[in-house]
Parts: structure tokens; sequence; C-alpha cells
């Protein structure tokens, strides 16, 4: 006798939950050769909203947490990544139909860069602060502080590398995320989402939609309580959006902007350094 | 309701207590009153909260939906009642009430200010000129709000204090724990005595709004009773919560309390008002209740002497999301006032 078989809902995250999207709508997600994999939520405007809702309340209980404490949090995710292996491994041989060991070198690389970006989260602001000399009995200190709620449009051709090497950045700094998935491939996002549910990431600090980015990005763009926009998958959206209108919205709001990038962002240090926003603080020195 | 639609009474032009007692027919003793109180019908709890959440589905967008906004921002009863007010943060509440939105002068003023009795001389300094022109009321809480526990010439001291400083509106609250014990009369005669103090020297009178406390009167029977008791005793709004309890405003307490309205109003052709106060804190929320007062007891309810929302943080959401409406894409936190 055959057993029927359980197929996956994958819906959104939004505020450490996971809602369907508020406009019930999905959309059928395929393999490469067109087969049917499973649904997914579609998100609409609104969603997008409450998830910058769910994300700017998070903004500061993460960005005021240290530095040592959020690359702890950070690690842990990596950890717990790798005891899922399995599950991504095979989400991405069947929504990118990569072999068996291609698979498990983005699964591999998605970890590292967890743990590459966990790393700078006590760091960058050594790197990135300075001590300035200045003329007059004073100590002059700037330092990197977090910009606030950061949305993001992911790389579109990889499901969960491009999607890693994207939030980690934004979230080292102490900012939060709205962040949109894969359109052809949200699978591992999904499923990465989970993880983050089960992590000690608090509600709020990333948030995961899934459906037309082309739809969503504008929205995010002209949303006055979104700090800053990472276009990096923006590039190769379908329809006829260009990322340039979406800069031109986000300059409404004077917005940071980070135009699109050919394939999958490079861990930098600038990556982390983009979404701050420098604070200078003057002290007077004791004169003897 | 038990009551059978009476001779045509004229009950607001009778004193209080001389209404009562043409409506419960016979002398007003603790004893006529709780049989009258207690013979009202039990409320249908199942019903009326399907009812209330029915009445909440409703899809109010685009043009109906700015009306709504609009029409809520004109009923709020713009609140601070905490320990730490200031006279500063008092003047700043009356500027946000009469111009909530300073990025567009064409959103409408709120309907009153509510404060603390001792803050009223400086609401009315704040307000100065602009409140004959915008016409906000300035609301105080009275009678040892929010728990009213202290004796009678206390909370009459407290109310006239009020109505000295000027308040147009009081908002007292009643005895829960006389009210609880069955005492229905000593609520009543409390109500009555409150009435007569806001009474001012000219032969005018401050608005009374009665407050139940609906969160402290633990079933919707007692919500039917109360609400019947204020209006038999005086008051010219029924109110639901003092927002220092939980649960305070729920759509199905304020559909309740609306049906004893719409009842009262049948029965003598007077309108009583409403005001759900503490906990509405979203323009989605908000607008249940809008679509409930004009399903219950009709849209001409929807005015400021009939329908009030009691609220702070609400004005708020409802600016954003106006500004949603005006400028086509979201708005944020930093472009309303923090308080």
């Amino acid at each position: 006798m055959t057993r029927l078989a359980v197929p996956k809902t994958y819906k959104l995250y939004i505020g450490g939950k996971f809602p369907r999207s508020e406009s019930g709508r999905v959309y059928e997600i395929t393999n490469a050769t067109g087969e049917f994999l499973a649904n997914a939520a579609k998100a609409s405007r609104k969603d997008a909203r409450d998830a910058v809702v769910a994300a700017r309340a998070a903004t500061g209980g993460w960005a005021g947490a240290t530095g040592y404490n959020r690359g702890q949090v950070l690690y842990r995710i990596a950890e717990l990544l790798e005891g899922r292996r399995a599950q991504f491994v095979a989400e991405l041989r069947a929504s990118e139909s990569l072999s068996e060991s291609a698979a498990q070198l983005q699964v591999d690389a998605a970890i590292d860069i967890w743990v590459w970006y966990a790393g700078w989260a006590d760091k960058y602001v050594q790197v990135a602060g300075n001590g300035n000399p200045v003329s007059g009995p004073y100590f002059n200190i700037s330092t990197p502080e977090a910009t606030g709620v950061v949305a993001i449009i992911a790389p579109q051709e990889s499901s969960l590398l491009g999607l890693v090497s994207v939030i980690a950045p934004a979230l080292v700094s102490g900012n939060t995320v709205v962040v949109v998935a894969s359109e052809r491939a949200p699978l591992a996002a999904i499923s990465l989402s989970e993880v983050l549910a089960t992590s000690d990431v608090p509600g709020g600090v990333i948030n995961v939609l899934t459906g037309s980015a082309a739809e969503i990005a504008p929205w995010l763009a002209s949303h006055a309580d979104v700090n800053a926009l990472d276009l990096a998958g923006a590039g190769d959206l379908d329809g006829d959006l260009s990322w340039v209108d979406l800069q031109i919205a986000a300059a409404e709001t004077l917005k940071r902007v980070l135009p699109p990038e050919n394939g999958i962002p490079a861990p930098s240090v600038e990556r982390i350094t983009f979404f701050t926003e420098t604070k200078t603080v003057w002290h007077t020195k004791g004169i003897i | 309701m038990a009551i059978e639609q009476a001779t045509p009474l004229a009950p607001h032009s009778l004193a209080p207590a001389e209404r009562a007692i043409q409506l419960i027919g016979g002398e007003l003793t603790e004893k006529s009153l709780r049989l009258h109180l207690e013979g009202l019908p039990g409320v249908d709890a199942v019903g009326l909260e399907a009812r209330a959440a029915a009445l909440g589905t409703r899809s109010i967008k685009t043009t109906s939906k700015a009306w709504a906004l609009d029409t809520i921002i004109e009923l709020i009863d713009l609140t601070t009642l905490e320990g730490a007010d200031t006279p500063g943060k008092v003047a700043s509440l009356v500027a946000k009430a009469i111009n909530p939105d300073p990025s567009d002068l064409t959103t409408p003023c709120v309907a009153a200010v509510c404060v603390y009795g001792d803050m009223v001389p400086y609401a009315l300094e704040a307000l100065g000129t602009a409140g004959g022109e915008s016409g906000i009321h300035i609301a105080a809480v009275a009678t040892a709000f929010p728990s009213g526990r202290a004796s009678l010439p206390v909370k009459i001291a407290d109310t006239r204090d009020a109505v000295r400083f000027g308040a147009d509106e009081i908002d007292m609250v009643i005895d829960r724990g006389a009210f609880l014990s069955g005492r229905y009369g000593l609520v009543f005669d409390q109500i009555v005595a409150v009435k007569e103090a806001c009474r001012r020297e000219d032969g005018s009178s401050a608005h009374l709004k009665v407050i139940l406390e609906t969160g402290e009167l633990t079933t919707y029977d007692n919500v039917r009773r109360a609400s019947w008791l204020a209006i038999l005793a005086g008051a010219d709004f029924i109110k639901t919560s003092t927002g220092k309890v939980a649960p305070a405003a729920t759509l199905p307490v304020t559909l309740l309390m609306l049906q004893v309205v719409n009842d009262w109003y049948r029965l003598t052709g007077e309108r009583i008002g409403v005001k759900p106060a503490g906990g509405i804190r979203t323009s989605k929320d908000a607008i249940k209740y809008l679509v409930t007062v004009a399903e219950t007891v009709g849209q001409e309810w929807l005015q400021r002497h009939l329908f009030r929302f009691g609220a702070s943080s609400l004005l708020n959401d409802v600016l954003l999301q106006r500004q949603k409406l005006t400028s086509g894409h979201y708005s944020g936190p930093d472009y309303v006032t923090v308080d």
C-alpha cells in the first residue's frame, strides 16, 4: 500500500511567526524542469508593511545587544545550519537542480559565511571606528552604529548562499532585516527561517517574504520607516522594474541604497559598514 | 428590554431621580431599583460575541477608509492620564489636538483633550483662543479616578474643582465595589450627586460621562445593568473603561452598551453617548467600532456629542494611515509626534 505524502506548507516569516500572506495568495514552486515542488505564500505589500513594523519593533533589542552577544547569536545560527545540512542539500538539489556535491558546497559556503560575519560582530567597530585628533582638550570618538531597518532584495539565482550573503552583513551591526527571497526558489529561505525561529535571534530581527520581488520592492523602497535598501538581487528581476526607479523612490526618504550585484556578493567588511551611521562624540579630557 | 413602551415621557426635562421613578413606576428604593435592574433580560454572550466578530469583518477601503479615518480623528478624546503628567506635556497634547498632523493641515482636529482635574487650567491655557474655533472640549476625570475609592464628599469636591477650573466634560468612575455587592442605590445616588456637582454657576452643566470599568464588572449582564443604571441616574455618556484595567474596551462590550443606548432612545427619545476607551490602538480596530455604531444605533451617532474614542496612541496610527492614503507610500513613526 502506497503512503500518501504529506507536503510541507511554506509560509512567510514575520516577527518570529509563520503567517500566511495577508492576501491569501500562493504560487507554485517548480524545479528547473518545471516539475511541481511546493506552494509558497505570495507576499503582498501589506505583508511587507507588517514585516517592517515587526522589524522596527525589534531594532532596540538587537542593536542594543553587545557586539559580543550578537556574534554569539549569529554563530549559533551556523551551528543549527550544520545540523540541518541534509534538508538544505535536498532542497537545493530539488529547486536548483544541483548535484549532490555542488549542493554540499553551497551549504558549506553558506555556513562559513555566517561564521565569518559572526566573527565581525565585536570587531567591525574597532576597524570602522576612530579616535579623531582634535585641537583641544577633548577626546573625539567616531563609532559606527546600526542604521535601523534594512530592506533587502536577495539574489534571485542562489536561494541559500545568496540569501545568507546579504542578510548576515546587515545583521552584524544590529540592523533588523526585511528580505524578499528568491522568487523562483524560495524554499531554502523558508527553511532558513525555521532555523532562525529556533535559534536565539529575537523575533522580528529577520523577516522573510516570498513572492514577487518586482511587486514588493517598490513598496519597501518608498516606505518611510525603512532606513536602507540592499538591491543585491534587483538587477535581474522579472518585469520592467528598473532598480534605478527603486533608488529614486528610496531617495525621497534619504535611504542608503546598495546597488545590484552580479551573482552572489562576496563577503566583505564594506557590506557591514555600509548599513551603519557614524556617531561622533566629544568628551572633555582632564587638564592637569 | 423588559420595559414596555411607556406613555411618552419627557424624561430629559426631569431631574434624574424623577425620570427613574417614572420609568420604574413606584418608589425609588434600593429594592425597586434592584428588582428593575435584575429584571433586565440576560445577555446572550455567544450571540453578542458572534455579532461583534461579524461586524469586525467588513472591508472598508479607499474613499470609505479616508472618510472613516477623518471621522475617527474627529471622535477622539486625546488622553493623557499619567502620574507623570506635566503642564508641558498637557500643552503639547493640546497642540496635537488642535493640529494633529502639521504636515497636512486638512487633518481635522480631535473632539476633546482628556486630562486629570488639576491639569484643566493648563489645558485651557494651551487651548487659548483656538478652543472656540476648533470646538475642542476639555474633559477631566474626577471622583477619585481610576479606582473610585473615596467618600462621596471627596468625589463631589473633585468634580466641583474640575468644573470650576473650566472642564467642559467630566469623566466619573462608578463605585464598582458597591455595584458588585448589589448596592445599586448607592451607585445611583453617587451618580446623581456628581451630576449635580457638574452644574456651573450660570446654570449650565458640564457633560457627564460615566465610566463603568467593564473589565471589573466580569459579566455582560452586569455591563447591561450598569449601563442602564448610569443612564437612569442621568449620564450623558456611558464609557467602558478607565484604561487602567485590562481588559479595557472590547467590541462586544461596546456593542452591548450601544444596544442599551438604542433601547433607551426607543423608550424615551433621548440620545445617550458611548465612549469606548483603552486598548483601541489601531485604525483597523477603530474602524470596526465605527461599523458597529452605524449598524447598531445608526450613523447619526457618529458625532462628537454621541460617540468618542478614549485613546492616546490610536491617533498616531490613524495619522500614519492617512499619510499613506495621501502620499501613496507607507509612512513611519518618525513622521508623527512621540506623544
